[in-house]
Formats: C-alpha cells, structure tokens, sequence
C-alpha cells in the first residue's frame, strides 16, 4: 500500500511538477530511482519514519496518529524539533511528490527547508504545498510527546510548557522522566509545580495502592481543580444489577423501591440482558393490529379500541390465546427484581484508594460548597455594581429631578460608541480608554443638557409626556446609532492590564474588568455624595428640588441648576456606557437592555436617594444570582421571576426600600 | 334612552356609518366578494388596522379619560391572541393527526400525544404543557381569552390600585409587568412554543376549502362588529356619570377621593374593562396576522400603542382611532420600501433607516406642540370653520 | 373629522392602486428579496439581501434567463415575525414574483410557510436551522443538523477527545432542538446524562461570569469538558469576553459555536480567542478559484475591500445558481416545473467540491471545522466530503421514522413505519 502511494506521489510529480520544484529537490527524489527505494534505502532513521507516514504526518487523526508519534519519538533528540515544528504548524507537505518540509512563506512562494536538519530546500509555489494543520487534538498529543525531551531542557519557558502539557494531559508513562527530573530542576517555583504534579500523578498511576494513599493524604484537601480531577475518577461508580450477592469494590448496595426507583431497577435487567423488555404502548398497538381479524382483535371489535382498558384486554385475549408474547406488567416487576442485587461500584477496584480519595473528596466538596457560595457573592456584587452604574445618572435625573428619561439607556450606548470612536484613533487601549471616560461625560452631558433645554424644560408639569416624548428620543438615537456605526456590535476593548481574573482559588474569581467597574460605581458613590453634600452646586440642586420657588427667591436659577443636573446624570450614564462596553457588546440596543432594570433599580430602592439606588442594585444583583442558583440551566427564567418578585415587592412597599418621609416625599 | 344617547352623541352615529360605509366598501372591491381591486394582503392589513384602532381606544379610555398611562395593555392583546391560538392550533393539528389514525383507531391519549409530538416535536416536549388543557374546545378558548387577561388584570391593578402606586410609579410598573411576561413566554418551558410562538393561525379549522381571500374578508367583518360596537360601548361609558368621575379622578384623584367616591373601584374596573378589550383585539388580529410570538407582547409595543393615542388625540375616542390607522398604516408604508427614497445629492435618504427617526422626532413634536394630537387638529379646523360662519 | 376619516380611506386605496399597478413590465422575471432591512436582525440580513443584489446584477450582466432581464424587488420586514408572512402575501399575490430569497430566523420562516404553501410560492432558505422540517415550497440551502451540529460534535468526540459537554445556547428554537438532537446523539455514543450541562440563556445576554464559572468547574472530575455554543448574534461577544477574562484556553476547554463566522467576530478582539472552534460549510478562508472570484465581486459590489463573507452568503449564491440552472432546464419560471427540476441540479460550491439538490430540498454540503485567528478570520482544519442534508434527524425517536421525498413520495413528512403521508404541508 505503500510502495502504491509512493508510486502514486512519484508519477504525479513526473508529469505535472515544474522544473523548478524538481530541480529544488535533488536530495529526496531521483527520476529513476523507485520511489520505495528513495524512502527506505536512503533515509534512515528519523527520516525514514517521516517518509514513511507521511500521508498520516500531512492528515493526522488524533485516533489514529499515537503511534505514528512514537515512532518519531522513539528516534531521540532530532524528533523534538521535528515535532515541535509540526506542533507549531510549520510543516507543509509538496502536493508534487508528497514530501514534507519546514515553510517559511515568502509572498507567493514557500521557502521550503529540510524538517529535521533545517537546510534550505530551495522554493515552491503555493499553488504545490499544503500547510499541514494538526487539530488541537493531535497537537495535544505532540506536546504529550515532546513532554520528556522539554523536562530537562536548559530554557525554562520550555520547562513550564511541558509541564502545562502534563497538567492538560499525562499518562503513567510519564511518571517515571517526571520524577526523574526533580533533581535537576533548579527554578525553585517549577520545582513546586513539578512536585505537585508528581503528587498528583502518583495518586492515578502510582505503583501501589499505599503509594496512591500516601499521595493522596499528602495533598491534603485544596480546592483546586487538578486535585479534584484526579479524585473524582477513582470515586466515580457505576450502577449495576448482579444476579445474587454485589462483587466488586462496592461503594454501597442499593435496595429497590428504596434507594433506586423499581423501574429503575427493572431497567438495569432489562440492559444486562436479565430479563425481557417491558410492552411499550407502540408494541402493544402494533401487536394488536397485526392481529386484527373480522374485525376483531382477541374477540374485541376494533372500533371500541380506542379506549386502553380494552387494548390491555385484548391483548391479554391474544396472550392466553399464545399469539402474542407476555408483558411484565408493573405489579410483576416487583417479583421479578426478587433474586437480584443491586449495587454502585467503584470504578477503581482497590479499597484502601477509593476510601481514601471520598474522604479526601468529602473534605474538599464541602469546602467547595462554602467557596462557590463566595463566588456567587462575588458575582451578585459584581452585577449589583452593573446596576447600579446603569442606574445611578437615573438617580439623578429621575431621583432627584422627578423627570423620567426613556433616553437614559441611549445615553449609555452614547458612551460605549464614544469609547469605540475614541479607540478608532488611539490605538493604545489604556491611553484610549483614559480618554474615553472624560470624552464620553462631554458627550452625554452636552447631550443631556441639549435635551433638557428643547423638550424636558417644557414638560416639567407633565410627568407623563416627558416620558412619551423622551422615548421618541430614545428610538430615533437608537436609529440614529444603527444609521450611524451599522446594526453590527462593535469592539471596544479593554486595555491589557484588565484581561484576566483575580482568583482566590480555582472555585472564587472574578475578572478584573468587573473589579474595574465596582471600583469606578464607588467612585461614583462617592463623587454623587459629595457633589450632593459638599458642594454648591449640590445646595443649589436640593434646593431647586424641594422647592424651586422659594430656591429661586433665594437668587438660585433653577433652569440653570435643572439644566446641570440633567447633564450630570446624563454625563454619568454615559461614562457607565464605556464600562459596560468594555465588558458586553457594544451596539445601538446596548442601553435599552438595561433601561427597564436601571428604573426598577431607582424605583426598588426609593427614589431621592442614592443609598436607595445603592440597595436597590444590591437587592436586584444578589436575586437574580440567588435564582439562578437554584435554576442554573435557565437564565430566562431568573430574569422572569426577579422582574416578578420587583413588582410584588414595589405594591407592598411603594416608595421603596430607603422612602424619603416628610414633606420631601409629596408628590 | 338608545335615540336619547345617539342624539346625544352624534359622533357615534358619524363614527358607525364611516366604518360600515368603508367595510361595505372594502367587502365590494376585494377579490372574493367583489371586484378584487383590493388584494388580500391588503385586506389582511386593514383587518388588523381595525383591531388596532379597537385597542386604541382603550388605551384612550385608560390614559386619555382616567389618566393612567398603563405601559401593559398590549401584554393584554398579546394573551388574547394566544388564548385564540392555542385552539387554532390546536384543532388544526388534531385534524391532520385524526387521518393518521392505522387500522385502531386512537386511544384520547395517543391523540393528545400525536398533536403534542406535532405541536411541540420540534423542540422535543413529549407532554402537553397544563396550559393547553382546554385547547381542544373552542367555547373554553374563547372564554379564557377574556378571563385571562381580565383576572390578569384584576390583579394587578387591585395589588396597584390598593398601595396607592400612581403616576410614573404606574408607568413603569405595568412595563416591568409586561417585560416579566414576554420574558416568560420567551422561554420554551413556558409550554407556548418559546420564540417561535404559535404560528400558522390564519388557517382556520374546518374552514382549509374556504380560502383566505374569503376568510380574511370575514375577518374584516368581525373586526369592523368589533370595533363599531367597541366605540359605541366606550362612548357611552365615557358620556354618563362614569365618564365625569374617571376624568375628575384623572385631572385631580385627591379631589374625587375627597368627594366620597371609591377612586381605586373606578380606576380597577377601568383597567380591567379595557385589558378585556384589548384581549378581544388580539384574538380577532392574530388569526389575520398569522402568528404571534412573545416579541409582540415586548414592552416597545405598548409604548408605541401609547403614542398612537398620543398623536391621535388623547380624550377623544375618534382620536385614538385616527392615531392608531395613520401611524399604523404610514409606517406599513415606509417600512415596505414603496417610499421614494430622497437623494440629497451627498447622502440618500433610504426611509426604511430613517422613518423611525422620524417617527421618534414626531412624537416629542406631538408632546411639545400638539398634546392634542390630529383629534386637536381636527377641533380647531372645526372651530375654525364655526367662527368664519359666525363672521 | 368626517373629511379626515375619507382622506384617510382614500390613501389606504391610494396604496392598494400603487400596488396593484406594479403588473405593468412583463418582460422581467420578478425575484423577490425577504430580509428584514431594519429591526434586530439587519445586522446579519441585509448582507443577505446585498448578496442577492449582487447575483442578480451578474446574472442580468450574462443576459438575464430565458431572454429575460431578473428584477429584484425588495422588501422589508423589519425583523416583525407577523410582517414577514404579512410581506410574503404581497410579493407573491401583488408583486407576482417568481421566486423568493429570504428569511433568517426560523420564527420568520415558520411565519411565511403557510403563505407561501397557500399561494404556492417558492422560497430559498439560506440558513443553518434546527431541520424537523421540509416544505414543498421551500428549499433549505443551510445547513440541516447533521451537516453541522453532528460533525462538530463527533469531532469533539474522536479528535479532541472531550468526554464532557456544555451545551450552552439562546432560548430559541434551534438552540433547543439542535441540543436536543445533540444530548440523544450524545447518549447514543455513550456519554451518561450527568455528563451533558445544558444552559439557556436570552438573547443578547451579557453577565456570562457565573456561567463560565460553572463550565469550568465541570473539569472537577477528571473529564475532558467541551463547549458546543448555540449562543446566538450579539450574546457572543460577552461570553468570548469572559472567557478570555477567566483564562479558558483552546486547549483547555475548547468551544465549537455555530452562530459564530466572521461577521460575528468582527466586533470583538480575537486575541484571546485563537483556537477556539466554528463549524460551517464555508469559511472566507477557504481555497478555491470560485471563492475567490465571489470574494472579488463581492468587494467590488459593495465598494468595500474589507467587508467579510459568511457561510449563509455562499447558501444564497448556491441556491441563487441553481435556481437560475433549474429555470433554464425547465424552460419556464412556474412554481412546479422549477421544484421538479430543481431536485438533482448540481452546482459547485465555494469550497471546492460539488452541492446537490436532495428529493427533500435539502444540500449536500461539506462539513468545515474551522479555528479562529487573529485577524477574525478562521483556518480550516477539518472538511469532511459532502454530506446529504437531512431533514428529519435519525437521534430523536419520533422524527426518526419521518423522511421527506418530494420526487418519489410526494410528501415532505412520511412516516416509514406506518407508510404514509403523515402530512402535505408543514406542521409550522
């Protein structure tokens, strides 16, 4: 077979390869030369096992290619690099003759170079070379490979990448190099971890059982993920039915009707081959029709089968009459489980291991189970300070002014576009976004007064109408961003230093653009605070609210304050615009995604203060957490029942949960 | 007393003879019946338009009269229109499962499982949800389509009414309200088809050999019934005594509390006549439309119902309906790509990216400048008219 | 008001004239254009609708068919389900149109089915769906499950070794079915119910934190964990945003989305993302003269070097080819004629190989496996040959005895085990 391929390759190249590629490749093929010959009697070692599986090197299956990459592994120090080179996708096979090399693309052609000694080849065209591309899984396989050449390499980044190797995938084979090369290792940090992974081999693959048991009391009970990933398989069992007493290592007996469901049970039979299927209704519907005759089935006429009394009947007319088979019925099963035992099995079968590792495991899930309830505060916090970003500007405006801006959300999307603008033109993300947040507060603030002087200015006595008519606002800026930057999200992206997480451990993270955003809502919280209490403009703004006339006897403008204010609880929106583009998507319904929750933020807190809007958006964020928790497959459905559980909550405490009292909270 | 409240109110009279003289007039050039001037499609369309004014007006009752902008009634339209659909549905498939039936005939059970497997096979539900339980009869359909959302709003505005939840409050309330539903019925659990919703609903039972071009005409017919006795119905709840203290509750509530009269009483009876109404709109639209989805019920379309009402003149019933047909059909227009698009010589105006601009812009200019609406208009034009015969 | 209610009246019918008037040129093939221009999805639709623009420029550039110049007349349903059936009427009863090009959702197709079944129209539907159907009037130039989500899947299986699923999808019908079909055929290969997690979540989701951190903790017993993402449009750019934030690498936890191609990726930063997975029958990247030469035009059509191409553009490119080809083996643009001779057309694909029309109206396709890269684009590595497009799955039980033939059995829906036409038209 082959030879045949070989063949094959060798009178393609014959008839459709250019002179330049033969005359680039003097060292593999000769025109007269059988093409066996070249691949076997020439080449040896490393070479040779490459030309020979080279229909496997250029395709490979992660399946079917282990053994091909044992074989160059076997070969010694050259296949590191040829494997690494194939792991990095720099191969590339000539279409011409099948033969594999090093790329290096230089516009239209390939500058070709010998896979193991790394001597130019000369070049190719495109058009004759396909770019070998191992899938991850294959390159997984590799990396498995190159594992005991990388653990002793002089380059530590090298060491490290084995070892990431090792914690993705490892078998026992590896124990032994593994542990071999302790000793060598000098980076105090890469010891740690080759340690550990040594541990946490040994508990798998480890000799003996007391080896196993000794490494597992060594890890103790941590809560990362690798740990778990090495106990649970030796704890996982498997349900299974035995006639008469349960063998194996047992992790414990199962009585029917008690711990599993009889059905349940009678289903294990049924799969071990015990006893026979039970009738389903499309059986007996089938047996009874093909066994209809006169009109009759088992002496009942067809036209009263519709009712299952009968069928069941009927059936039984046919069984006694030996035309059909006969069916366990649910009052059998009982009998028929007597005689069988039924048992969760270990999957390890040593004892001492599995009691060691479900001790280990107790300890550990219960530690588990108290971190992810800390995670998922993390989480509540994290969307709480979403929410309340969303909604402080609403705080504001409709807080504190009483207006009600549907345009709040576009506002918000106003900021996130500002920040995509921005970094159209500043290419370096932490310079971008610092720009960005001033340039978004302009926008909006410019945008809010703007809106404040046209239309809301003329409304103040129509509460209502301003909502009409800032939601017509708010549907043709909508349009407008679609018209503007297209109905395609767009990227704003975070400056590198906000990639990532902070992690207490595997179970308690959370990325660091949410910790950015609960910092920058504080910081909001506080700027509200002494904006409201320490300045002028806050003196003046309070005054304007609790009594405009007697505000401006005093010789303060409200229109002027009305009009700051506006701009301040617009310019805020949307510097909350950029920091939830940096996290979701930016598009032109970006806002209007949050405007429903933001005024339920306002209204469920109480409306006045911004303590209230702080405890509305904890309320909102720790509920909708809270319900998915119990829910976790359906987040649709947390989101239902926390808008549910708003509005019942609203009718019994209308003014919300901090409500202002005293002349303040009139209408 | 029926001459006294037609003489009383000659608009009704005006208002009836306008919709019979335009249904006769649809009836005479539509293809089935008539000269088939008028295609089916658009039939359909004006069909639905009737539904909308029917709708309208009850928002124009709620918020125009009673001064409560509800931000929910088209939640209402929404249920009534699934209630419908759920025995469309239903009985359609029923049908088409009944011819399947081999040499048994069917057990009642292994028919409730072929029309589950049809209806919810797709997204591979093997039970009928307990929300189609009465979906095989009709009467039981036609019931909960007004009971549903009247018990819906019952609820609702009592829990409201009762703490006092006015204004803004109200506002936001009744659109968190519909937010939670759409939601709800988003979801597949729901047991309503999820996203997809139900569809197919133009294709009434028993009616395969009729054709659309027929039924959508009845459909026009049963529209237009609807809508004629809708306004009669309103008008005169709104020309008593009911309708002085809606208005004296929507112009100052304190005042009308004080007056002795049970404010929260009128508002839940307000709210939960015109979610009922608002239910019967949606059972007659959605059979024309074809088919409804939970995006229907989206808190946007009752706030474009609300601005409907807003252009066509709050406090006038007429009004509401004139709003509802323009804006409903104008935006049909533009949104179909006939508008001519305007070449400004550096940019073009395509109206199917702009209308809705426009149509935001026109309701703060509605707000600001005409908080009458087109009904204002049409006053002042009268007044006009008055006072040059006067001269 | 009387006056107003008549003006009213009036431009209602004014309207209905305009469109009846449309009859007047005979002489073109009139080719309808059902993508929502506005609303939710233009974003992805009305590239669809450009494509068409476009096919139809070039065919009229080659002399049109049958001696007939193609017009193109244009709608917009506004991402409005009803509207969509509402449009679909008019093109068909007042526009007269031959043939129509449309729909992206499946909500919107189910919305034009009875319509197009009534009147008889004829619809190219350019879309990979949730398959469990197959109309008459409808052929399905997308993917069907087992040309996409099956592959995707088995790949998973056999060449990353993932013994761990997370179906993680949008709470609409393809998420729910293409994973209901996903979890049997996962059951099927041995996978224990315990081992599938299934979340949904709305459209246009964006606080993904809590649920990539349940995805990650499925690694806690020792299996290998895999994401197949139905995660749909905007909702994407979240959960890739998270996981870069939580560190999920390729290699660790790889995902396999098949919303995802590259007009998705556009809007995102795909530095963090290298590795992860697509499963199309079309990539941008894919090598082939055809491809190439649609790229070009394409750019050139919309003056813009930098605008991407997607898998539902090379659908509507195939159905659009082969449409033509039928109508000119048929001789005639009638509805019946081109169904029948539409079934067997062949026409090459962008990727190299050849696309069949099936008795079931559905695609042979090849099946591409593609990883993302920096610049958005995907690299191709893994394309099986073509596979027949099914319109029933084999791995639910009940449409498992369902197969559709609309050349031998005249029926889209037949129940093999009963033989018999369980029904004509679609169940909707």
């Amino acid at each position: 077979m082959r030879s045949f391929l070989s063949a094959l390759a060798l009178g393609m190249c014959l008839s459709t390869t250019s002179g330049l590629a033969q005359v680039a490749t003097p060292d593999v093929l000769a025109n007269d030369v059988p093409a066996d010959s070249v691949t076997e009697a020439q080449l040896s070692g490393l070479a040779a096992v490459i030309a020979a599986n080279r229909a496997d090197i250029a395709k490979p299956s992660r399946q079917t290619i282990g053994p091909v990459i044992d074989q160059i592994a076997a070969e010694g120090e050259d296949a590191a690099a040829f494997l690494t080179a194939w792991e990095a996708r720099e191969l590339g096979q000539r279409e011409s003759d099948g033969a594999i090399f090093k790329l290096d693309r230089q516009g239209d052609v390939y500058a070709l170079f010998n896979p193991i000694t790394g001597e130019p080849s000369g070049t190719a065209p495109r058009s004759d070379i396909n770019e070998i591309k191992p899938n991850s899984g294959v390159r997984g396989l590799i990396n498995s490979a190159l594992v005991e050449f990388q653990l002793n390499a002089a380059d530590p980044t090298i060491r490290a990448a084995a070892l990431d190797s090792l914690e993705r995938n490892s078998d026992a084979s590896q124990l032994a190099p593994l542990r071999a090369s302790l000793e060598q290792e000098e980076d105090p940090a890469l010891l740690a971890r080759k340690q550990r992974i040594e541990r946490l081999l040994t508990i798998r693959f480890g000799e003996t059982a007391q080896a196993r048991v000794d490494a597992i009391n060594d890890m103790g009970a941590d809560l990362s993920l690798d740990l778990r990933a090495a106990l649970n398989p030796i704890t996982s069992t498997t349900t299974r039915a035995f006639k008469g007493a349960p063998t194996g290592n047992i992790a414990r007996t199962l009585t029917p009707g008690q711990d599993i469901d009889q059905t349940q049970a009678y289903q294990l039979l049924i799969d071990a081959g015990l006893q026979p299927a039970r009738l389903t209704a499309a059986d007996l519907r089938r047996t009874l029709e093909d066994n209809i005759s006169d009109g009759q089935v088992g002496g009942i006429p067809v036209f009263q089968l519709d009712d299952p009394d009968k069928r069941i009947a009927a059936y039984r007319a046919l069984v006694a009459q030996g035309q059909a088979q006969a069916a366990a019925t649910d009052a059998d099963i009982a009998d028929r489980l007597s005689g069988y035992s039924f048992a969760e099995i270990y999957a390890d079968p040593d004892a001492d291991v599995t009691t060691a590792a479900a001790m280990a495991l107790k300890t550990i899930d219960m530690k588990v189970a108290a971190m992810q309830a800390a995670d998922l505060g993390l989480d509540a916090i994290s969307l709480a300070s979403i929410y309340f970003l969303a909604a402080i500007g609403l705080a504001i405006t409709f807080g504190v002014m009483g207006v009600i801006n549907m345009a709040h959300g576009e506002f918000i999307t106003m900021g996130a576009y500002t920040g995509y603008v921005v970094q159209l033109y500043i290419t370096d993300y932490t310079a971008s976004i610092i720009v960005a947040l001033p340039l978004a507060f302009a926008i909006t603030f410019i945008a809010g007064v703007a809106m404040e002087r046209l239309v809301i200015r003329h409304l103040y006595k129509r509460p209502l109408e301003t909502l009409l008519a800032t939601f017509g606002i708010s549907i043709a800026l909508q349009q407008l961003f679609k018209n503007i930057f297209g109905t395609q999200a767009r990227p704003l992206t975070s400056p590198s230093w906000l990639d990532g997480q902070w992690a207490l451990n595997d179970v308690v993270s959370i990325s660091y653009i949410r910790i950015a955003i609960f910092v920058l809502a504080l910081i909001f919280l506080a700027l509200f605070l002494y904006v409201m209490k320490k300045t002028r403009l806050g003196l003046e703004v309070r005054a304007v609210t609790q009594n405009p006339s007697m505000a401006a006897s005093m010789g303060i403008n409200p229109d002027r304050i009305n009009m700051l204010t506006f701009g301040l609880g617009s310019g805020i929106a949307g510097i909350a615009g950029v920091a939830i583009g940096l996290f979701a998507k930016v598009t032109s319904e970006l806002g209007s995604d949050y405007i429903v929750q933001s005024f339920m933020t306002v209204v469920v807190g109480g409306v006045g203060n911004i303590w209230g809007t702080l405890a509305g958006a904890s309320l909102i964020g720790v509920l909708q957490k809270g319900i998915e928790f119990f829910n976790p497959s359906n987040t649709l459905a947390a989101q239902t029942y926390m808008i549910l559980f708003i509005i019942i909550f609203i009718q019994f405490r209308p003014r919300g949960i901090i409500a202002l009292k005293g002349r303040a909270a009139g209408d | 007393m029926k001459q006294g409240f037609i003489s009383k109110n000659p608009n009704v009279l005006i208002f009836i003879s306008c919709l019979a003289l335009f249904t006769l007039v649809i009836t005479v050039l539509s293809e089935a019946y008539g000269t088939g001037l008028i295609s089916t499609s658009m039939i359909k369309t004006l069909g639905k338009t009737l539904c909308l004014c029917l709708i309208a007006l009850a928002m124009d009752l709620i918020w125009g009269f009673t001064g409560i902008l509800s931000l929910g009634h088209f939640a209402f339209f929404g249920l009534g229109g699934y209630m419908i659909g759920m025995w469309l549905m239903y009985a359609r498939t029923q049908d088409i499962v009944l011819t399947q039936s081999g040499a048994l005939p069917m057990t009642p059970q292994e028919i409730q499982d072929a029309v589950t497997n049809q209806i919810f096979g797709v997204v591979g539900t093997s039970e009928l949800p307990m929300v189609w339980h009465f979906a095989g009869s009709l009467p039981a359909q036609l019931a909960l389509v007004v009971l549903v959302p009247g018990i819906l709003a019952l609820i609702f505005g009592w829990l409201a009414f009762k703490s006092r939840v006015t204004g803004v409050y109200l506002s936001i309330l009744t659109q968190a309200g519909t937010l939670a539903l759409s939601l709800y019925l988003f979801q597949n659990d729901s047991g309503l088809r999820g996203n997809n919703g139900l569809s197919g609903l133009q294709n009434i039972p028993g009616l395969d050999s009729v054709g659309q071009a027929a039924v959508s005409v009845w459909f026009l017919w049963g529209s237009a019934l609807a809508l004629g006795l809708g306004y009669m119905l309103l008008n005169w709840v709104v020309s008593g005594k009911f309708g002085s203290v809606i208005r004296g509750i929507r112009d100052d509530e304190a005042r009308v509390r004080f007056l002795g009269y049970s404010v929260e009483s009128y508002k839940l009876f307000v709210f939960t006549l015109t979610a009922v109404i608002a239910a019967i709109a949606g059972a007659l639209y959605y059979p024309q439309a074809g088919i409804i989805n939970p995006a229907e019920i989206a808190p946007i379309a009752s706030i474009y119902l609300a601005v409907w009402v807003a252009i066509g003149g709050r406090g006038k019933l007429y009004g509401a309906v004139l709003g509802a047909a323009f804006v409903s059909l104008v935006s049909t227009w533009f949104t179909g790509g006939k508008a001519p698009d305007i070449n400004l010589g550096f940019y073009t105006v395509k109206w199917v990216d702009w209308w809705s601009v426009l149509l935001g812009l026109s309701f703060v200019l509605v707000t600001l400048l005409a908080p009458q609406g087109i009904a204002g208009l049409i006053s002042w034009l009268g007044g006009l008219r008055k006072k040059e015969i006067q001269k | 008001m009387t006056g107003m209610k008549k003006y009213l009246m009036g431009a209602a019918l004014a309207t209905v004239f305009a469109a009846g008037g449309a009859y007047a040129q005979e002489d073109t093939i009139k080719i309808g254009v059902l993508h929502s221009l506005s609303g939710t999805m233009a974003i992805s639709e009305t590239t669809l609708k450009d494509t068409v623009l476009m096919l139809i420029e070039e065919q009229n550039k080659k002399g049109g068919i049958l001696g007939k110049q193609l017009e193109a007349v244009v709608v917009d349903p506004a991402s409005d389900w009803p509207l969509f059936a509402e449009k679909a009427r008019e093109l068909i009863s007042d526009e007269g149109v031959d043939v129509m090009f449309g729909c992206w959702t499946s909500v919107s197709r189910k919305s034009v089915l009875p319509v197009i079944e009534e009147l008889n129209g004829l619809l190219f539907y350019p879309v990979q769906y949730e398959g469990e159907e197959s109309s008459k009037n409808v052929f399905y130039t997308g993917a069907a499950p087992n040309q996409q989500a099956i592959p995707a899947t088995d790949y998973f299986l056999e060449e990353l070794g993932v013994e761990k699923f997370a179906l993680l999808g949008t709470d609409y019908v393809y998420p729910r079915t293409t994973n209901n079909i996903l979890e049997a055929y996962l059951k099927d290969k041995g996978i224990p119910a315990e081992d599938i997690f299934v979340n949904y979540t709305p459209f246009g989701h964006s606080d993904w934190s809590t649920i990539v951190s349940d995805v990650k903790a499925l690694g806690a017993d020792g299996k290998k964990v895999g994401v197949i993402s139905t995660i749909n449009g905007d909702a994407n750019i979240g959960f890739y945003k998270e996981l870069a934030a939580q560190g999920i690498a390729a290699e660790d936890i790889p995902v396999v989305a098949f919303s995802v191609g590259e007009e998705e990726l556009s809007g995102l930063d795909t530095t963090n993302l290298v590795g992860h997975l697509a499963a199309w029958n079309y990539f941008e990247s894919a090598e082939s003269p055809e491809n190439e030469e649609f790229i070009t035009a394409w750019h050139e059509f919309t003056g813009d070097a930098n605008r991407v191409t997607n898998d539902p553009m090379e659908a509507t490119y195939i159905g659009f080819n082969m449409w033509v080809n039928a109508v000119e083996a048929a001789g005639t643009t009638d509805v019946d004629a081109v169904t029948t001779a539409m079934v067997g057309q062949e026409f090459p694909n962008l990727t190299g190989s050849t696309a069949k029309m099936l008795p079931n109206h559905h695609l042979t396709k090849p099946v591409l496996i593609g990883e993302i890269l920096e610049d958005g684009q995907f690299d191709i590595i893994s394309e099986t040959d073509p596979v027949p497009g099914d319109a029933w799955t084999d791995f639910l039980p009940e449409s498992a005895v369902l197969k559709s033939d609309w050349i031998d059995l005249d029926c889209g829906m037949y129940n093999t085990e009963s033989e018999s036409c369980v029904q004509q038209k679609s169940n909707y």
